[in-house]
């Protein structure tokens, strides 16, 4: 098992939330001040750090224009790791290919990285959430198109060695030639997430690709898992493929102070978005918008708002306690959904201030990890994957 | 209005199925719905019913037409309306777009100025009047529906409609409706930036109706918009927002039913 320090890089000196109807998209940037937005980012990148000092593997994400995120730019937040760590590897989850426009350019700033990094960098894709759609503009019908076209551009930018032409759908290039290549051979592990798209989870599987799926109920992460597992391929990718499942995560010496800081991070969930941007037209299929006129549906994270803690932590949504009891959490969901490989923690969110978030990480990596650690892949390791 | 024959096929069109709905008998008229396709239910077209022809095809990803990948935007069905034309032998036709299907006749009028024997258009989108930092149609995804509703409305409450009580196939129209007007409409935002250039090749008498209200494209652009199209007529119906047949059917009809004969 692999474990992952998270957090969104949140902004969380607002107006009391319910005076405000959005967090996202279209909240006005009067309530950002860059001094404090300055400590801010020096404060998680710190984070960050310290993680990787005590053991622990990075994950750094993106979203734009919102108070949720600052990480506007997740490879300029896994550049500054890669430059100042040594141990642990970094994952950008995701680049949003579909959104960017640009896989070329993706593919450059990923190359980059993985040699600065001396080989440490995972890449993940997203196809990106709704809100994201409005930030860029992309045309929320035809995203997962997006996404693909972009990945199999990136690999191919990668792998390939010499100058070639690619003119596709989305992306047109007559003379593509890579500088640097990838440091990891025959390119860095890729990542791609997902909720509830099944076809994708397996079109990943059978690429060899790692699958991450966050903040879900466990019966339907089971589902998504054994979708990917009845589909996985090894292509000998670095990594070895391999599922990943994010829940909020807080650790405390004493189950008390466990729940205040499990409360914290509930923050993340509170984040409201005005309903237009939650399920822009086309974003998901025709049937979930015939149920969401309905009524039955109203945007895909939705359904985790407004559940209790005690729902949340049953659910493996949350997991918080003493390092006994979130060891035996982990354990527990991991049976629950048929074993998994990558443990990404948010253990920041919200108003969760420095020292309690390095307590808490610092906890975690010196008495539950080691209860977890050799908890068995899913699947036999590829040579390579082992070697590592 | 039940005694109106009504009948819909399937056409295959430049090899997309294109959904096809017959309406009334005498003389021809081409009738391109709106995003909502709210038309389709108005007494408006049961008038028109009476005397004429309606010939009334569902763009591709609307009602039951196909939506194949290749298809951007009206540029592009504008084409496959064209070559539904040449198959059911229409030329010279009266021609009414609504909203979004205002958009794609001008597209055609201006790829095939004798296709249209007159024109009529009722808040239509399709061109950029101001610069890059004017909003010329308001942003219908990105504001609170209920502030659309309201953008779109005189009358808030005829905006309301009860989807419980329709049919798994109407719903999912509705839902196809929306992703498809998305599709198209998306970027560039409700136009065709080539459009407005083309729009003196239209030959055909054109007569353009706006909702004084319509808060989503404001009569400013509507004028705006005439006066591209060569010798085109402009009328306001009071009391009407963005679907001026709809909320005010009669004043419409007064300004219309002359015009189209």
């Amino acid at each position: 098992m692999y474990a992952w320090h998270f957090t969104e890089m949140p902004y969380p000196y607002l107006p009391p939330l319910d005076t405000l109807s959005t967090m996202r998209v279209n909240l006005p940037n009067t309530h950002y001040d860059p001094k404090i937005g300055a400590d801010l980012y020096n404060r998680y990148l710190d984070e960050y750090m310290i993680a990787s000092e005590v053991g622990l593997n990075m994950l750094v994400n993106e979203h734009h224009q919102t108070a949720t995120c600052l990480d506007v730019a997740a490879p300029l937040s896994a550049a500054i790791l890669a430059r100042q760590t040594t141990k642990g590897r970094i994952c950008i989850l995701g680049n949003p290919v579909a959104n960017r426009n640009d896989p070329i350019r993706i593919a450059e700033e990923m190359a980059m990285i993985d040699n600065i990094s001396r080989g440490r960098l995972d890449v993940g894709y997203v196809r990106g959430v709704p809100y994201e759609i409005f930030a860029a503009n992309t045309n929320p019908t035809q995203t997962v198109e997006r996404l693909w076209e972009g990945i199999d551009l990136t690999v191919l930018a990668w792998t390939k060695t010499e100058p070639f032409n690619f003119e596709g759908r989305f992306t047109h290039r007559r003379t593509i030639n890579l500088w640097p290549r990838p440091y990891q051979t025959p390119h860095p592990a890729i990542w791609i997430t997902g909720s509830s798209d099944l076809d994708s989870i397996k079109k990943a599987a059978s690429r060899g690709y790692v699958f991450a799926t966050f903040l879900q109920p466990y019966d339907k992460v089971k589902w998504m898992f054994d979708g990917y597992r009845s589909q996985f391929v090894d292509h000998g990718l670095p990594g070895g493929g391999g599922t990943a499942y994010m829940p909020l995560m807080f650790t405390a010496d004493n189950e008390a102070d466990a729940e205040k800081g499990a409360k914290e991070l509930l923050w993340y969930l509170a984040a409201k978005a005005e309903p237009q941007f939650r399920n822009p037209p086309g974003y998901v299929n025709v049937a979930f918008n015939v149920s969401a006129l309905r009524g039955d549906y109203s945007g895909r994270t939705d359904a985790m708002r407004t559940k209790s803690i005690e729902f949340l932590k049953e659910q493996g949504v949350l997991m918080y306690g003493t390092p006994d009891s979130v060891a035996a959490q982990v354990k527990r969901f991991y049976d629950k959904v048929g074993g998994f490989d990558h443990l990404l923690m948010m253990q920041q969110a919200g108003t969760l201030d420095h020292a309690t978030t390095v307590k808490s990480m610092t906890l975690f990596a010196k008495e539950v990890y080691p209860q977890i650690k050799d908890l068995a892949r899913t699947r036999p390791l590829n040579a390579q994957a082992a070697a590592e | 209005m039940s005694t109106i024959a009504k009948k819909s096929s399937t056409i295959k069109i430049s090899g997309v199925d294109i959904e096809v709905e017959r309406r009334g008998s005498g003389s021809p008229v081409l009738v391109l719905y709106g995003e909502e396709a709210l038309e389709l239910n108005s007494p408006v077209l049961d008038q028109w019913a009476a005397k004429h022809e309606l010939i009334i095809p569902s763009p591709p990803g609307f009602g039951h037409s196909e939506r194949p990948e290749w298809i951007a935007g009206p540029d592009d069905i504008a084409y496959i309306y064209l070559d539904l034309c040449d198959t059911l032998g229409l030329r010279n036709v009266p021609i009414v777009g609504f909203g979004f299907g205002g958009w794609i006749a001008f597209e055609m009028a201006t790829k095939d100025p004798a296709i249209a024997s007159k024109i009529v258009v009722v808040d239509p989108f399709g061109v950029k009047i101001g610069g890059p930092t004017d909003r010329d149609v308001q942003d219908i995804w990105t504001l609170h529906p209920q502030t659309v509703a309201k953008l779109k409305w005189r009358d808030v409450e005829k905006s309301k409609r009860d989807y419980s009580k329709m049919s798994e196939d109407e719903l999912s129209i509705i839902a196809r409706n929306l992703e498809s007007f998305a599709r198209f409409g998306w970027e560039p935002y409700m136009h065709n930036p080539n459009l407005r250039r083309r729009l003196n090749r239209v030959k055909a008498p054109t007569l353009f109706v706006w909702g004084a209200n319509d808060g989503v494209i404001t009569p400013d652009y509507g004028k705006a918009y005439a006066a591209l199209v060569p010798g085109a007529k402009f009328e306001t119906v009071a009391d009407a927002g963005h679907y001026p047949h709809i909320e005010q059917p009669d004043a419409f009809a007064k300004i219309v039913n002359p015009f189209l004969g």
